[in-house]
């Protein structure tokens, strides 16, 4: 279906070669159906594991296979493009099949038994976990795109899609607090030269939860009230949260508890890996005036694969994100002097799990970014000298 | 009373009916406001960076 938009008098008509493209992130859910399936049908019990395989294998290989898709929408389509509907309705229909799938998992992990699937075994539990703990991961990516929308009602559906994970807060702290302080070393989700994913796991989610709690609190504390009350986002988020576990234990037993934090965590930490790799060592410079220079487009890591970008809603044009935060996922560009990231996100994860790697990937490409001048990146403090005399020319 | 926009994304800041939900009560003058007050829209641009609106 193409767009068509009237500017001047002048008719442009686009076709938007992802349009189609964009139902495979909708898909997401349904990796637990397709565990499911292959594990009870075929009795492959392996495929108790597809969750963590897809994200971490298949996705990076698409990547590597499928190339780059450097496309922009002509600028005269932008609002007519943003304005059809069809995008934001296949983002709303994540929702019920996550929880669809959550509810089949919490059902199975309770010692459920559905078309002759038996009990599952603890090695065939924690493969649905890992595997569920994906979708909500993700899931967190679907709450991102809504939560940044001016309707109420995305940013409701936005808690709800975070309720999986308990981690409503994510989208205070998100839109308030990393989105103003991104690339300085203020924020806590913006990570560091020198700085290994597991250092920075801590880092970013006890900073975050801070940081959206004293968001929320300045708030109340404006309106002369405690924030002790359900209006306040952080405690609304995760009653969804409390609503949602405490009805899947009443149902299913306290023996599924284990099993939701396991996923809970699985969910984030594929999160907070994404914060680790979109900002990673950079930094925007201070003015004179104390302020930090504007976001731009240098200040983000970016990725024209097609793989990653189709199942994370465009999150990998990332510097128009920074700059353009209620632009739409289908209507963001890519420009051509942002920093680009080796491969896409997805495979950029998997070399995080070996800081050595990662650095001996990355390092380099913010010297680069930083024309040579590594004192100009987002140093880790403790490896602030060791740095800037390693990398002095 | 005069309104405000956001450079950014068009969020309009009406010293008429204020933002109660962020803190400032309807009547509250633009220039009341927390310089470092972010836009509640998208979040980077600040109260300082916004641009009156020809009434």
């Amino acid at each position: 279906m193409a767009i068509t938009a009237v500017v001047n008098e002048r008719t442009v008509v686009w076709r938007d070669p992802k349009r189609y493209l964009w139902l495979v992130g909708t898909g997401i859910p349904l990796i637990p159906f397709i565990a499911f399936g292959a594990a009870v049908g075929l009795h492959w019990r392996v495929m108790w594991y597809f969750g963590p395989f897809f994200v971490f294998v298949m996705v990076p290989v698409i990547d590597l296979l499928a190339g780059l898709d450097r496309s922009n929408p002509p600028d005269e389509v932008i609002d007519a493009l943003e304005n059809d509907k069809y995008y934001r309705w296949i983002t709303y229909a994540f929702i019920p099949l996550q929880y669809l799938a959550f509810g089949l998992v919490a059902y199975l992990l309770g010692g459920g038994s559905i078309f002759g699937s038996g009990q599952l075994t603890v090695v065939d539990k924690i493969g649905a976990a890992l595997g569920i703990g994906m979708v909500g991961g993700i899931a967190i990516n679907t709450a991102h795109e809504l939560g940044h929308k001016k309707d109420e009602h995305e940013r409701w559906f936005a808690r709800i899609a975070l309720a999986q994970t308990f981690y409503g807060h994510f989208f205070i702290e998100h839109n308030r607090g990393h989105h103003v302080r991104v690339a300085t070393p203020e924020d806590p989700a913006s990570s560091r030269v020198g700085e290994n994913v597991w250092q920075f796991m801590p880092r970013t989610v006890i900073g975050s939860l801070k940081s959206a709690w004293h968001l929320e609190k300045a708030r109340f504390a404006r309106l002369n009230k405690s924030p002790w009350t359900l209006k306040n986002d952080v405690l609304n988020a995760w009653a969804f949260s409390v609503v949602l576990w405490g009805g899947l234990i009443a149902a299913f037993g306290w023996a599924i508890l284990p099993y939701l934090v396991l996923q809970a965590a699985v969910g984030i930490w594929l999160l907070e890996s994404v914060n680790y790799l979109e900002h990673y060592g950079m930094k925007r410079r201070k003015l004179e005036s104390g302020r930090y220079e504007r976001v731009n487009t240098s200040h983000s890591w970016n990725s024209n694969n097609i793989g990653t970008n189709v199942l994370l809603y465009h999150l990998q044009r990332h510097s128009d994100h920074h700059a353009n935060p209620t632009r739409r996922y289908q209507a963001l560009r890519d420009f051509k002097d942002s920093p680009v990231l080796p491969t896409g996100y997805a495979g950029m994860i998997v070399l995080t799990w070996v800081p050595a790697i990662w650095r001996h990937v990355m390092d380099k490409r913010v010297l680069a970014h930083y024309e040579g001048d590594i004192s100009q990146a987002n140093l880790a403090p403790s490896k602030r000298d060791k740095l800037i005399a390693e990398y002095a020319a | 009373m005069s309104k405000f926009v956001c450079p950014n994304c068009e969020y309009i800041y009406d010293e008429e009916s204020g933002a109660p939900r962020e803190g400032w009560p309807a009547g509250t003058k633009f220039a009341d406001i927390d310089p470092d007050w972010c836009c509640p829209d998208c979040g980077v641009r600040e109260q300082q960076d916004f641009e009156p609106l020809p009434a």
